[in-house]
């Protein structure tokens, strides 16, 4: 399995995604390899000191011992023999001049593109290294499947499938059509369209990104699967050591501040809620390239001081801002599943979702809403915050139905959809 | 000798508007929806069914007897929407052989929650059958069927009724049959009669069900099974929607064809006829008296409450619901007052129920919703605004801009 990040040094819900799929594969007593690239300075520095093999034990968040049969190799290009640093930095000078090309600007402007993604760096010199170092470890290892998470890896996994003579699985979390709407990055439509068309099989998160990779990327209906996410129950119960006294409600948004993740949709509906109800706060956990326009959006609303940036969120924090938060709305214009309400409904926190989103496709206890109707974003949290009744709910229901999606049953599905390419036609 | 004794309920809310907290505007119904599906459904079932049940008395020159149960609400929406359904409903009465039974004229939870209000609304519905159909309703029915001794005896306090429909549950009559006409309990006159839940739902809900063991059910087969209720009850009472022709039964399912030969199948054997509710009372006396202490109604399997006021929301609206009677009567404005009895309407709460939200089954057919939280929503801001308005008649509009909850103490206020 070829991943891109692994908790607890995670940016988005990828991360949490690889660790629930293998956790459970690991449970049905399926063998994986997960294959992670260690990845070059970037000012996600958390980023870096990532599982050498040595160093992932220690890390108690994460209990590995509990992961049997998964196995770990970080990819570290300088303990690599194959190559020596001169051809290396030939490669990396080559691709820059290609992508100098490809772009017509200058290397700078590249990379802030790709900074805008949140990811580090130089991804695409990234990207091709990872490919090229996966696939020589594959030439020294035994496996029957190809599993590649998300574009970043896909050449990796065309590689290694190439190679091994293995099927390729290509797992879509996200596309590029969720992260940048209409503009797309063409390299990465291009990357994810060949991944996808070598795929032997095509797992999608939701039937709403299965309709994307069918008529955005021409893959043909019978090779895409989808497999919904799973939610990984956090099993805390901090109930009584964080009850807040608190005569303000608190609306929370939770994910990164991008176009994708609509939080302008969040800001005016936000206005529009204070029209009505004054004693109400709302949130905006996590970090982003639109974040300074939405604290500029939320002044020139004449709402600043009702809006709290909080800054990206990891571990304890996001527990703590669940309990503190009455609702979560997660607004996006295109989200391919999104497990962030999963989560909240898991704390006990009731949502409200975009429909343009793979999570409303399993969620039923959940308000629904189009990210562009603001007035009814804003008329649907009134009313959670009003009525006390729909609130409870809310919460009761839509807590039991999370408990229903588990992690299990979307490795169980990948194993069948693996067991079907294993059979010789 | 079993008598048939169809009794059919006729009923559409009125729907309301996707109303926001932001709305303002009084209005609070989707005259649009309402109207087409009004239309909609009168073509396909009320109708050819009307004019089918017509055409089959004429031509049994009054053997073949039924009852209505049609309730205001609808009165004054095929008024206005589909007249010709109204005139074939005269054409009906007309005959002699249809009998139109009394209900709450709004469809209404109120025995539950206001007694007052009940009995003003039954007076309602009986003046509307006069005015429309020239008959003095005899026979009550509540509701959903929704049924207890409290019920009966507050009927028959009443004075006007000779007796009170409800449902067959087998837990109240135990090893009891349905067919025989009863007396409820703490009652001097009033009779009761008891819907034979297995044979009526063989035609409302199993009809088309492939999955059935007796599918496809034809009208022979079914005579059979009434006339072997002979020598073991003396009527077979088949309750049903009478949306069930055309609209929960599609015509292509043969429900039409069903009913066109089920009166010919039934008179077929000597002893059997078909009799409207008051000729049945007149006819049987009772075989003996039913306890029914705790309230059961038709609905689902559980045969309780629990599809209207089941869960949190539905309680919470119907509460603040009946809690601004006193208040919405003292305006006085008969359009709040009717706009407030139009929210009593026991559909609006059936769409806030999750009890079966997940499965996905009937609830959700007959659902405008996309789910019971948008319902409660809904019916809450529209609830919220009447308030406000009634507000404003008794203050003499001091409080006519209020807005936000904290002038609303009385609604629901934030803890």
């Amino acid at each position: 399995m070829l991943g891109w990040e692994f908790p607890p040094f995670i940016s988005g819900g990828l991360g949490t995604a690889c660790y629930g799929l293998t956790r459970a594969m690991d449970q049905l007593d399926m063998e994986v390899m997960f294959v992670l690239p260690k990845m070059v300075e970037s000012k996600y520095a958390t980023h870096v000191k990532l599982l050498t093999p040595g160093s992932h034990k220690s890390t108690s968040f994460l209990k590995f011992d509990e992961l049997k049969n998964v196995q770990f190799h970080a990819i570290n290009s300088s303990l690599l023999p194959y190559t020596t640093p001169e051809t290396y930095q030939q490669k990396i000078e080559e691709t820059l001049r290609l992508k100098q090309e490809m772009f017509g600007g200058s290397v700078s402007s590249a990379s802030q593109l790709f900074m805008s993604k949140d990811y580090s760096g130089d991804m695409y010199t990234e990207i091709h290294r990872y490919a090229a170092l996966a696939a020589e470890l594959a030439e020294d290892e035994r496996f029957d499947i190809v599993h590649a998470h998300d574009w970043m890896t896909y050449p990796a996994g065309i590689a290694v499938a190439a190679i091994s003579g293995r099927p390729l699985v290509v797992h879509v979390h996200s596309t590029e059509f969720d992260r940048s709407g209409e503009h797309v990055n063409q390299m990465i439509y291009d990357i994810e369209r060949e991944g996808m068309h070598r795929a032997d099989k095509v797992v999608a998160v939701s039937h709403f990104t299965r309709n994307l990779v069918i008529s955005r990327y021409g893959v043909s209906g019978d090779k895409v699967e989808v497999v919904y996410n799973g939610v990984e129950r956090s099993g805390k119960w901090l109930m009584d050591d964080t009850v807040i006294d608190k005569d303000e409600k608190i609306v929370l948004f939770l994910g990164r501040i991008t176009m994708q993740k609509g939080p302008e949709y969040f800001l005016q509906a936000a206005k529009k809620v204070l029209e009505v109800i004054d004693n109400v706060k709302f949130v905006m956990a996590g970090s982003g390239d639109m974040m300074h326009r939405a604290i500029e959006m939320a002044a020139g609303l004449g709402i600043g001081h009702k809006v709290l940036f909080t800054g990206f969120l990891r571990g304890e924090d996001v527990q703590k801002i669940y309990k503190m938060a009455d609702l979560y709305v997660m607004p996006s214009v295109s989200e391919p599943f999104g497990i962030a309400p999963l989560e909240a409904l898991d704390n006990d926190v009731p949502v409200i979702i975009s429909k343009q989103s793979g999570v409303s496709e399993v969620l039923t206890h959940a308000l629904k809403v189009d990210f562009w109707d603001v007035n009814e974003i804003a008329n649907k949290i009134v009313a959670v915050l009003k009525y006390p009744p729909l609130q409870m709910t809310l919460r009761s229901h839509g807590n039991f139905e999370v408990r229903r999606l588990r992690w299990k049953d979307a490795a169980a599905k990948c194993k069948k959809i693996y067991e079907e390419m294993l059979i010789p036609v | 000798m079993p008598s048939v004794c169809f009794y059919f309920q006729v009923h559409q809310p009125v729907r309301l508007r996707h109303y926001t907290v932001f709305d303002k505007n009084d209005h609070y119904f989707d005259d649009n929806k309402n109207g087409s599906i009004c239309r909609k459904v009168a073509n396909k079932c009320y109708l050819p069914a009307n004019r089918l049940l017509l055409d089959m008395i004429r031509r049994f020159d009054g053997r073949f007897r039924i009852s209505y149960s049609v309730t205001g609400l609808l009165l004054e929406q095929l008024e206005r929407y589909s007249p010709e359904v109204m005139s074939t409903f005269d054409a009906l009465a007309e005959t002699g052989c249809v009998e139109f039974l009394a209900e709450t004229y709004y469809h209404s939870l109120s025995f539950l929650y206001s007694r007052n209000e009940f009995v003003e609304q039954i007076n309602k519905h009986i003046e509307a059958i006069n005015y429309f159909f020239g008959q003095k309703p005899k026979l009550f029915r509540n509701t959903e069927l929704i049924y207890n001794n409290d019920l009966a005896c507050l009927i028959e306090s009443m004075g006007c009724f000779d007796a009170i429909i409800t449902e067959g549950a087998d837990h109240i009559l135990g090893y009891r049959s349905p067919n025989f006409v009863y007396q409820p309990k703490g009652c001097n006159h009033l009779k009761l009669l008891l819907k034979n839940y297995s044979l009526s739902d063989d035609i409302a809900f199993r009809f088309s069900n492939r999955d059935w063991a007796q599918w496809p059910l034809t009208a022979e087969k079914f005579a059979q099974w009434v006339s072997n209720v002979n020598g073991n009850g003396n009527v077979v009472n088949l309750f049903m929607d009478y949306e069930t022709f055309g609209e929960h039964q599609w015509e292509d399912t043969g429900i039409f064809n069903f009913m066109r030969h089920l009166p010919g199948e039934v008179l077929k054997h000597p002893d059997n006829n078909f009799k409207t509710p008051s000729e049945v009372i007149q006819s049987y006396g009772s075989a003996d008296e039913v306890d029914v202490p705790h309230i059961i109604s038709w609905a689902d399997t559980e045969r309780d409450l629990s599809a209207w006021l089941g869960n949190a929301m539905q309680s919470n609206a119907i509460h603040e619901l009946y809690r601004i009677e006193k208040k919405i009567k003292s305006t006085k404005d008969e359009k709040i007052i009717a706009d407030w009895r139009k929210l009593q309407t026991s559909d609006h709460f059936y769409y806030m129920c999750t009890k079966y939200f997940a499965d996905g089954d009937v609830h959700k057919y007959f659902n405008p919703y996309d789910s019971p939280y948008d319902s409660y929503i809904n019916f809450m801001n529209v609830l919220d605004h009447l308030h406000k308005r009634c507000s404003v008649e008794t203050d003499d509009g001091a409080l006519g801009s209020a807005s936000g909850i904290e002038n609303l103490p009385d609604l629901q206020p934030v803890e």
